[in-house]
């Protein structure tokens, strides 16, 4: 797309949406956000960079294939809900670590690590789909 | 207990390594197993003679109440003893039987793990358990009859046999879990001790029919005993072992297994001595009009089988006891003259009865075995065969009816020692016949089993008190469920049963007399006549015809119309029970909030004009409105993380929307003509009628809110996350969340295997030179 | 409030059911597209409705204030939108790809499968 406004825009834009679906991912656990939606946000902002600077420029920034991304998202997943039964818990019980330094934050956890493993579930997935969408015969 | 029914299983599987190892001997090696069977269960012919039961249990699935647990009364103690120790003469049998067959390996497997299962059903005490292994028989013996599967004769008995047990098998378990529910225990030993509980229920005479379909069909009982003489394609020692001593007893098992639970009735009197009576008389007169000596002596069976379930039917003492004597005797001198069948066969290359003669002096020991047993089925003195025969009356004359009974029984058997004769005898005396090849006496395996079997006959009716002790009498003390005063005889007095008996044997000589005569008039009447061996082709056929019917129907091969059927379903199921059980509910007036009615009013106008546009443009632009109508009300309603996936979900979705709309054709034209335009638009309606109605008349009932609350109260206190609906996806149902992300990604891996598809499809474009 | 939204719903399950009702691919992906819409608020709807209170615990509870709207629904509702986008896109491909290979939007015409006339192949005794 031959855009002027949009190519001078789009780095600036990409960085920003990318850094706002990192916060909305951490943050979700106590306010509104999580992997979904920051997952969602982050695969918007590779598409916009895949419409303004073209298919090969965002496979070249994207570094990995998609799907691959996708792939370590769901073993990070399935990886986090392995942690608990070292600790004698069932599958994907929640595990936390209170650090010395500051014990009323309770953040540290594998379920933290899990909602990781979604966001790159979602942001490989449709990023997958759209490059696959935008690729031109 | 559990590890004696399992091991003929575990020898199955090695059967056919012994078979490779060892050749045609293998039989030999086999047959221990079964011998060692028969010892093992015979130690507790004595403290089971004294009144003693053994319970083994082991736990199966427990959640389920389903264990692994083994009963051992008298009944079950005779029918494990029965079928190890004439086992163990099948397999010898066998080995001798199909010398140098190929697949001999593959049919020690499948008649070792028939043994195992059948061993597993009479000594279970768990329903469940009893179900499985009563199906493990039906399956084996599919395999054991089709063992000669390049037949088609072959096949179709197999086959039929499999659905007539089997389905018999299934309205057994529901009749078994009817009774479980009913007596509140899963095992059969605790449901029968209190018989009155099911005699009395509600319920009685579906557990009633429900047992009895499976007891019948596994028996051969008419009108299914069409199966039984049908599956006589089988090689004979499956004959011999499943279809005289051991399968087709399971029915009878089954039946004086319940006796102490559901007999006794005036139902199940009428029943069983009807079904028992008519199944003699017309196994008998079959086995008459026969000629082929394994067809004959599978009706005789079908007959004796009959005369079993009548015997149980009449239910006094004495029947009981002369069903369990006749069984014992019927096991031996039936098995006896199937193995002579075979030998014959083997020996002389035919069956016919018109073909044979003068056998005696070249099969000496299969002579004295076929003489041995056939005089006892005849029911002579001093064999084990009268004494069975005289208590048969004596049970008859106990019954309601004495005359019709006894005139029944005493038919039935004088058709059978006809039979008896026919087949004992006849074969071996006279000229020598005209045989396909030279008569010679087969190896040992061949006669020693029906030797033994024949001269046990004798020994029992010389020593009854020995049978009295340990075999029958113990069986009738579990089938009566009450204690009996069991006491065998072979001479009592000129009473009513000699007087019985004497008239069987005057009648039955002159069967055998005109034997040549009926046997050809009764094939002639018989033949023409509609029977159930034809009505199950036709039952089969109609079948296969109503699955291509509905297949024709169902399947046309356009989405439409599987979307027209499914829509149409889904109507009926939504709208029926509303219509019908529905108490109707008060609709609340909505209050009037301008921000939700122009939201609803957005999305309604954006929705209604989605089937009317023609542009592409406006189609994407409509869904747009759609979707942010829709992240609206979640805003609006408390939800902002549902409200901002679903803005950028949308925004996703119009693009790549765009992005495929605009490569696809324009869509003017849907190829709906006015006709199909009012049906799709009948449909349309009243499924959104439906699902309106379902949700107005649902949101008028209160809702149950544990579920909610159970996350709200623990949210931050043991998952320390204060968004609730984050915190259930990633911790309290995190396993859910897993399986969601799978399927995204797997959404992601199928898009990428379709562009995959894309370079395929050019190459072989390529390769046909088209152009596209 | 939930009589409009009911009404609603099955407003939109109607148009999904005429949609997908159609012989027309781009039709049908459009009634798939409303479909998951209407469903979703449809489990919405289920749930019940409270204004403008999300299930969030306030710094310095320890569990929710009550009158907060439902989370159950919500979380139900929030992967289902995601599954619903993925399998949407999914199908999208899968429409392009079955035009490009058999050139036509018109599902009668698609017969690799299931050969015009229905039903022959079934129809010979001997099956």
């Amino acid at each position: 797309m031959n855009s002027l406004i949009l190519r001078t825009a789009v780095p600036a834009l990409v960085g920003l949406m990318l850094l706002f679906s990192i916060y909305v991912l951490l943050r979700g656990h106590n306010e509104p956000g999580g992997g979904f939606i920051g997952g969602l946000i982050g695969a918007s902002a590779f598409a916009i960079y895949t419409i303004a600077e073209g298919l090969a420029s965002a496979r070249r920034a994207l570094i990995v294939p998609p799907i691959t991304i996708a792939g370590v998202g769901l073993l990070f997943a399935a990886l986090s809900g392995v942690v608990s039964l070292f600790f004698g818990d069932a599958f994907l019980t929640g595990q936390w670590w209170f650090p010395a330094f500051n014990p009323d934050l309770k953040y540290l956890s594998t379920v933290v690590l899990f909602d990781i493993g979604v966001y790159l579930v979602v942001v490989g997935a449709i990023v997958g789909i759209a490059f696959a969408l935008e690729e031109r015969e | 207990m559990l590890a004696a029914t399992l091991a003929p299983f575990v020898l199955a599987v090695f059967a056919p390594f012994v078979r490779r190892r060892v050749g045609d001997s293998a039989g030999w090696v086999l047959a221990v197993l079964p011998a060692g069977l028969t010892l093992y269960f015979a130690q507790f012919l004595g403290p089971v003679a004294s009144g003693e039961t053994f319970v083994f249990a082991t736990e199966w699935v427990p959640a389920l109440g389903i264990s692994l647990s083994f009963y051992v009364d008298g009944l079950s103690l005779l029918f494990a003893l029965l079928i190890s120790f004439i086992g163990t003469f099948i397999v010898l049998y066998a080995g001798a039987y199909l010398k140098g067959h190929a697949d001999l390996g593959r049919f020690f497997m499948f008649i070792l793990m028939f043994m195992g299962s059948m061993l597993g059903l009479v000594l279970s005490d768990n329903v469940v358990t009893l179900f499985v292994f009563w199906e493990l028989t039906s399956i084996t013996s599919f395999l054991l009859i089709g063992f000669n599967h390049d037949k088609p004769r072959s096949r179709r008995a197999a086959l039929q046999a499999l659905v007539v047990t089997g389905g018999g098998g299934l309205a057994l378990l529901a009749g078994l879990l009817l009774m479980a529910q009913i007596g509140g225990s899963m095992e059969l030993s605790t449901l029968l001790a209190n018989g009155d509980v099911l005699r009395e229920h509600p319920w009685y005479l579906a557990v009633l029919i429900l047992v009895l379909a499976g007891a019948f069909t596994k028996s051969a009982q008419v009108p299914f005993h069409f199966w039984l003489p049908n599956a006589m394609e089988a090689p004979t020692p499956v004959s011999a072992y499943l279809h005289s001593a051991t399968m087709v007893k399971a029915g009878v098992y089954l039946l004086a297994r319940m006796n102490p639970g559901l007999g006794g009735t005036e139902i199940w009197q009428i029943i069983l001595m009807s079904f028992g009576g008519v199944t003699l008389l017309v196994g008998a007169i079959l086995a008459l009009r026969n000629t082929d000596l394994k067809l004959m002596l599978a009706q005789t069976t079908v007959a004796s089988l009959g005369l079993l379930v009548f015997l149980m039917g009449i239910g006094e003492d004495y029947a009981i006891e002369a069903a369990m004597a006749y069984l014992f005797a019927h096991s031996m001198f039936k098995g006896a003259l199937f193995m002579v069948a075979g030998s014959v066969d083997h020996g002389t290359g035919t069956r016919e009865l018109g073909r044979l003669s003068g056998l005696g002096r070249v099969m000496p020991f299969t002579a004295t075995a076929a003489g041995l047993a056939a005089l006892s089925m005849s029911g002579l003195p001093p064999f084990f065969g009268f004494i069975a025969k005289e208590w048969v009356y004596k049970g008859t004359l106990d019954g309601s009816l004495p005359l019709i009974l006894t005139a029944v029984a005493i038919t039935g058997n004088a058709l059978m020692f006809a039979v008896a004769f026919l087949v004992g005898f006849k074969p071996f005396f006279g000229e020598p016949g005209d045989t396909p090849h030279k008569p010679h006496e087969g190896s040992l395996g061949l006669w020693v089993g029906a030797l033994t079997l024949a001269v046990l006959s004798l020994f029992f009716g010389l020593f009854s008190g020995f049978a009295e002790t340990y075999f029958v009498g113990p069986a009738a003390v579990a089938v009566a469920g009450i204690p009996l005063a069991v006491d065998l005889y072979l001479w009592g007095g000129f009473k009513a049963p000699v007087v019985a008996s004497i008239i069987t044997v005057a009648l039955g000589a002159f069967f055998f007399w005109q034997s040549g005569r009926l046997s050809a008039w009764l094939a002639r009447v018989i033949d023409a006549l509609w029977g159930p061996d034809k009505g199950y082709d036709q039952f089969m056929d109609g079948m296969i015809g109503l699955a291509r019917w509905v297949t024709d129907v169902l399947q046309t091969g356009y989405l439409r119309r599987y979307m027209l059927v499914t829509f149409l379903t889904l109507a009926a199921v939504l709208v029926l029970p509303q219509v019908s059980l529905s108490d109707g509910f008060v609709l609340k007036t909505p209050p009037f909030d301008p921000l939700v009615w122009a939201i609803g009013l957005l999305a309604v106008v954006g929705t209604l004009a989605i089937p009317f546009t023609r542009s592409r443009l406006a189609a994407i632009m409509l869904m747009g409105v759609l979707g942010l109508s829709v992240a609206f009300v979640f805003l609006l309603f408390g939800a902002p993380d549902l409200a901002f996936t679903q803005l950028m979900v949308e925004t996703l979705s119009v693009v790549i929307l765009a992005l495929v709309i605009a490569r696809l054709p324009v869509f003017g034209t849907d190829w709906r003509g006015k006709p199909r335009f009012v049906g799709d638009a009948v449909v349309a309606a009243l499924i959104g009628g439906a699902m309106a109605y379902l949700l107005l008349s649902i949101t008028a009932t209160p809702l149950d809110l544990t579920l909610s609350e159970f996350f709200s109260a623990r949210s931050y206190t043991e998952a320390y996350g204060r968004n609730i609906v984050n915190v259930i996806l990633v911790d309290f149902r995190a396993l859910d969340t897993l399986g969601e992300i799978a399927v995204v990604a797997i959404a992601g891996v199928a898009v990428l295997g379709l562009l995959a598809f894309r370079h395929i499809d050019r190459a072989s474009d390529d390769k046909t030179g088209s152009t596209s | 409030m939930e009589t409009v939204l009911a009404l609603l719903v099955g407003l939109l399950f109607a148009i999904s059911a005429y949609l997908l009702l159609s012989s027309s691919l781009i039709r049908l992906i459009l009634g798939v597209f409303v479909l998951g819409n209407a469903t979703h608020l449809m489990i919405f709807v289920l749930g019940r409705l409270t204004r403008e209170s999300p299930p969030l615990i306030q710094y310095g509870l320890k569990a929710a204030e009550p009158g907060i709207a439902n989370p159950l629904p919500q979380a139900l509702i929030l992967t289902a939108i995601v599954i619903s986008f993925s399998l949407f896109a999914f199908l999208l491909v899968l429409s392009y790809r079955a035009y490009q290979s058999l050139d036509t939007i018109n599902t009668d015409e698609m017969r690799v499968a299931e050969p015009e006339p229905a039903g022959t192949l079934l129809r010979g005794r001997d099956v």
